[in-house]
């Protein structure tokens, strides 16, 4: 199998419909396929094709640009520092990088949009080698190196065979994508739009004016949003907004809080709301909360019906769940384990590590929640720590590493608490042996990582809680921050 | 003679237009066709006659046989129906899921 298929059955069979508009820039399919092939003939034997940049046309181009060449897809944070990317381009040598970015190593060869659109097609058929690698995408990494997930291209065939249905769009319907290339969710939208022969209309730089701006411009039908934007958007709009074409939205990528989303369905009455729950290494969607249940949620004044609305639904059809305890017993309902699935788009799978799947093929997402007695799936949290600030996983190792480097700092611990605005922020907790400001912490976080970094909440402590190995106990100091 | 297919195996009508993809098969021998003729992994070098009465093929639809034993994609309709050791394969009903990404 091959992803380069859907675009090439979508070209074949609707390439005259408009497949793409980013600004000026307006797409067939038979003009998106192309273009694909044209990178293709650009790729070296041998050689990845990274991309660098935001969500622009050449963005799906060489998504199938790279499958049609037989060559994974590897695209690149370009939020990260430039010695965080040399050290990811390092583990994907050799390369050819698409991007304006002029950041280089030996063995990758940069290459900018518009040179890679220009030249003569290639003419090849697209790869069927059993097992084939389409796309890695690199994790935040939790507790230490960022992980680099495989997606195989019958995981994501099996993804969008499991969910699409080909050509199930209209010919009116456009789908508004602001999430990045580097998020598995921004690869999911365009190989969906794709097969379903729906329109894209890609948003590079999200703000919640320009989102609504194009959608009305564009009679956006459709879109995927992460929480944040979403709470920006209805931030924006106030008390109306006047989207008459939007028709439905998806979203996922962290927790949705309740006020926003609840906020949103008054704002836009008609429009079907759907919470998305997935992971990287699940090819995106494994959990529907669809349009229904939301209705259902809203509605009710039965408390297990009610708190429906902060539910990740139901396990799709093509993918089996179960919740277990740390010990591997099943859970019943209303009782908290891990989450784990299984399904043919399930990965879990990282390069140098191997399958991470257990013997029966079951993949063990480290989220921690429980199922209600209907199946309803309700996510705990993240079993390691990661903190998910607005869709970012934000490793809490990054913020401690540097704050340990200064002097007047004993110990510290970076948790996640509850925010409003962007469903978990950084909470702080700090040991210090002489003073040290607030504003002396924040700004050490800002000029040594991002903005998005820095604590919202600091807390100081004569010392920190561990367990008798010498563990730290996070989920003690979680509970102190939520008193 | 039948030939053992796996999953992702593409087929191509030697009739019609028709090309499918073996997204399940049971891991046996098995004679596929498309209008009356065997059909044959890759490209046929020429088209020949069809056969027998054909309804033709859907581009995107996927074909199961009645005991839902194995499923096709049809990447490229055609004129040709398919069928699986003499059975025809129908169009498998589609479970609407809303748009999630």
């Amino acid at each position: 199998m091959n992803i380069h298929l859907l675009l090439q059955m979508a070209s074949e069979t609707m390439g005259n419909r408009e497949a793409l508009v980013c600004g000026e820039t307006r797409l067939t399919f038979q003009e998106l396929s192309e273009m694909a092939k044209t990178v293709a003939a650009k790729v070296g034997e041998g050689e990845k094709l990274a991309y660098l940049a935001e969500a622009e046309p050449v963005f799906p181009a060489a998504l199938f640009g790279a499958a049609l060449a037989g060559t994974q897809f590897v695209p690149l944070n370009y939020r990260l520092s430039e010695a965080q990317l040399k050290a990811q381009m390092k583990r994907i040598t050799p390369a050819k990088l698409i991007g304006e970015k002029s950041i280089s190593i030996q063995g990758i060869q940069p290459i900018s949009a518009s040179e890679i659109l220009v030249g003569i097609p290639s003419e090849r058929d697209a790869s069927d080698e059993d097992g084939g690698v389409a796309v890695e995408l690199f994790t935040s990494g939790t507790t230490g190196e960022p992980k680099s997930a495989i997606l195989r291209h019958s995981n994501l065939m099996a993804y969008i065979f499991g969910t699409v249905e080909f050509m199930s769009a209209e010919e009116d319907e456009a789908t508004l994508l602001t999430v990045p290339p580097y998020h598995i969710a921004g690869i999911a939208g365009v190989l969906s739009s794709t097969y379903a022969g729906r329109r894209m209309v890609q948003l590079p730089n999200f703000t919640a004016e320009a989102w609504i701006k194009l959608a009305k411009d564009e009679a956006v039908t459709n879109a995927f949003l992460v929480p944040t934007m979403l709470q920006r958007i209805v931030d924006t709009a106030e008390d109306s907004l006047d989207l008459p074409a939007l028709r439905n939205i998806a979203y996922g990528g962290g927790k949705m809080p309740r006020s926003t989303i609840e906020t949103a369905m008054r704002l836009l009455p008609h429009v079907n709301f759907t919470n998305a729950y997935g992971l990287t290494e699940t090819s995106a969607t494994i959990c529907m909360l669809g349009p229904e249940d939301h209705r259902a949620a809203y509605e009710s004044h039965d408390p297990a019906i009610q708190r429906r609305l902060g539910s990740a639904g139901r396990a799709i059809p093509s993918i089996e769940l179960k919740v277990r305890s740390d010990e591997g017993e099943l859970c019943g309902p209303e009782e908290t384990g891990l989450v784990w699935v299984r399904g043919d788009q399930v990965s879990g799978e990282y390069k140098g590590m191997g399958s991470q799947l257990d013997s029966e093929g079951w993949f063990l997402t480290k989220d921690r929640g429980f199922l209600d007695a209907e199946g309803y799936l309700f996510i705990d949290g993240r079993a390691d720590d990661v903190i998910v600030r607005g869709g970012e996983n934000i490793s809490p190792g990054e913020i401690e590493d540097v704050l340990r480097q200064h002097d007047g700092v004993k110990d510290v611990a970076a948790i996640a608490v509850t925010d409003t605005e962007w469903g978990e922020a950084v909470g702080l907790a700090i040991v210090c042996t002489s003073e040290v400001s607030d504003e002396d912490i924040c700004g050490l976080v800002r000029s040594k990582l991002r903005s998005s970094r820095v604590p919202s909440v600091i807390k100081r402590m004569d010392e920190l809680p561990y367990n008798e190995t010498g563990k730290i106990l996070r989920r003690v100091i979680r509970d102190s921050f939520a008193d | 003679m039948g030939q053992i297919y796996k999953p992702g195996t593409k087929l191509s009508s030697t009739v019609c237009k028709t090309q499918i993809m073996a997204l399940r098969v049971p891991a046996q021998e098995l004679i596929i066709s498309c209008g009356g003729a065997p059909m044959q992994i890759g490209d046929p070098p020429e088209l020949g006659e069809m056969q027998g009465e054909n309804s033709g093929t859907l581009v995107g639809k996927r074909y199961t046989d009645a005991d839902e034993t194995m499923e096709f994609l049809c990447t490229r309709g055609g004129e040709g129906t398919v069928s699986v050791e003499g059975y025809v394969i129908d169009i498998k009903a589609a479970k609407k899921l809303p748009s999630s990404d």
